[in-house]
């Protein structure tokens, strides 16, 4: 009865979220932000790529809010699961290749991470994705060597700086009496790494919080798993 | 002529199937961490569903290759969302499955039920009280005895 419930509840509700989406005028949306933003951004914030310019000069503050409910996330983990590790010793050793393979793929990892984050005002990418990838090439030791731990003090010296060097930043452009977080230092060199001023300096603080915050997360949740 | 089966119809059902069948999981599981997984394909619909928003008809990705003129692109701002949604996404995942590991150490299981049952015991044991019954839950063997001097207010007897 209640599985019955719950199956008429789903198929409802997607029969009638599909008849809403049959009204929808497909393949012609009918904002016009984005079209007015595409024609603009490239003057305005010298980014090649129009989602940065979306993400972090039109909505720079939604990307602050959103850094910090990863960070409230983040802490909140944290605090749900404690300080206590106790896996010294009750996991058993990896291999040769995988603990050498690991360490090999650490620098490859930090290189294309730091690419995708430098370059993601000209291609696809940016602070997040290649923040990810900074996390996972921290991570893999983790996986390859039990043992190992995570330096959780540095973790969180490296969060706080580049949380607090992307609200100076926006402040900087507050003091030079324009928005909060709006893009300054634009050159006319649209299309080169070297290019829409603050913006790579943002996405290079965004990489670097969503890097460490996601490595600390994950190293907490290893090790207390582990602790069953 | 319009095929019966569309380019639109079929990315719309996608999206929204997804939807659909990440809540039918949350509701029709038992198991908890199998709600969050639920959680998770629903919010992968979700984000289909936002990026389809700002789809537009021969329209390339939002990121100039030259200067100058430059073909129809789609809108940036749904796929900058996306972007948020995934990252919050992220996070909350992250949050659900410590809470999980904490559950999973403090009633060693993950049934929605047994969780809920063992949680409740806890609680009434602590404060000291009974545990809290439901008015509906029959009191014992058939024919029912008469109720407890003490419960018949609450549970409605002799009206």
């Amino acid at each position: 009865m209640r599985n019955l419930t719950g199956l008429l509840f789903a198929g409802g509700l997607g029969f009638m979220l599909l008849a809403i989406a049959s009204g929808l005028d497909f393949g012609a949306p009918p904002m016009l932000v984005g079209g007015a933003i595409q024609s603009a951004a490239p003057q305005e914030t010298g980014a090649t790529n129009l989602v940065t310019s979306v993400v972090l000069g039109y909505r720079g503050i939604d990307t602050l809010g959103e850094l910090s409910i990863l960070f409230a996330a983040a802490a909140a983990a944290g605090l749900v699961l404690g300080r206590r590790h106790t896996t010294a010793g009750t996991l058993t050793e990896g291999g040769f290749v995988l603990k050498h393979g690991g360490a090999m793929l650490f620098p490859l990892l930090m290189t294309i991470g730091f690419y995708i984050i430098f370059h993601g005002h000209l291609t696809p990418g940016g602070g997040f994705q290649g923040g990810v990838i900074l996390a996972a090439a921290f991570f893999l030791p983790l996986l390859a060597r039990p043992g190992a731990r995570l330096h959780h003090g540095m973790l969180s010296v490296i969060e706080g700086f580049a949380g607090s060097s992307f609200i100076l930043i926006g402040l900087a452009a507050l003091s030079e009496g324009e928005a909060f977080l709006q893009p300054m230092l634009v050159q006319d060199t649209l299309g080169q790494l070297v290019s829409a001023g603050t913006l790579p300096l943002l996405y290079l603080a965004v990489g670097l919080k969503v890097g460490a915050e996601l490595a600390g997360l994950l190293s907490h949740l290893a090790q207390t798993e582990s602790e069953v | 002529m319009m095929p019966v089966l569309s380019l639109e119809l079929i990315l719309y059902t996608t999206a929204l199937g997804l939807i659909s069948i990440g809540l039918a999981g949350v509701v029709l599981s038992r198991h908890l961490f199998r709600m969050v997984l639920a959680l998770v394909i629903a919010e992968a619909g979700a984000n289909l569903m936002l990026v389809l928003a700002g789809y537009r008809w021969d329209a390339v990705a939002p990121i100039l290759t030259t200067l100058g003129e430059h073909p129809p692109m789609v809108d940036p701002v749904p796929q900058a969302m996306v972007l948020t949604a995934i990252v919050i996404g992220v996070g909350i995942q992250a949050l659900a499955v410590s809470i999980l590991i904490r559950i999973r150490q403090r009633y060693g299981t993950l049934d929605r039920s047994q969780v809920a049952e063992r949680m409740d015991a806890e609680i009434a044991d602590s404060a000291g009280i009974p545990r809290d019954v439901s008015q509906e839950s029959p009191l014992g063997e058939r024919p029912l005895p008469s109720l407890p001097d003490s419960t018949v207010e609450i549970r409605g007897g002799h009206s």
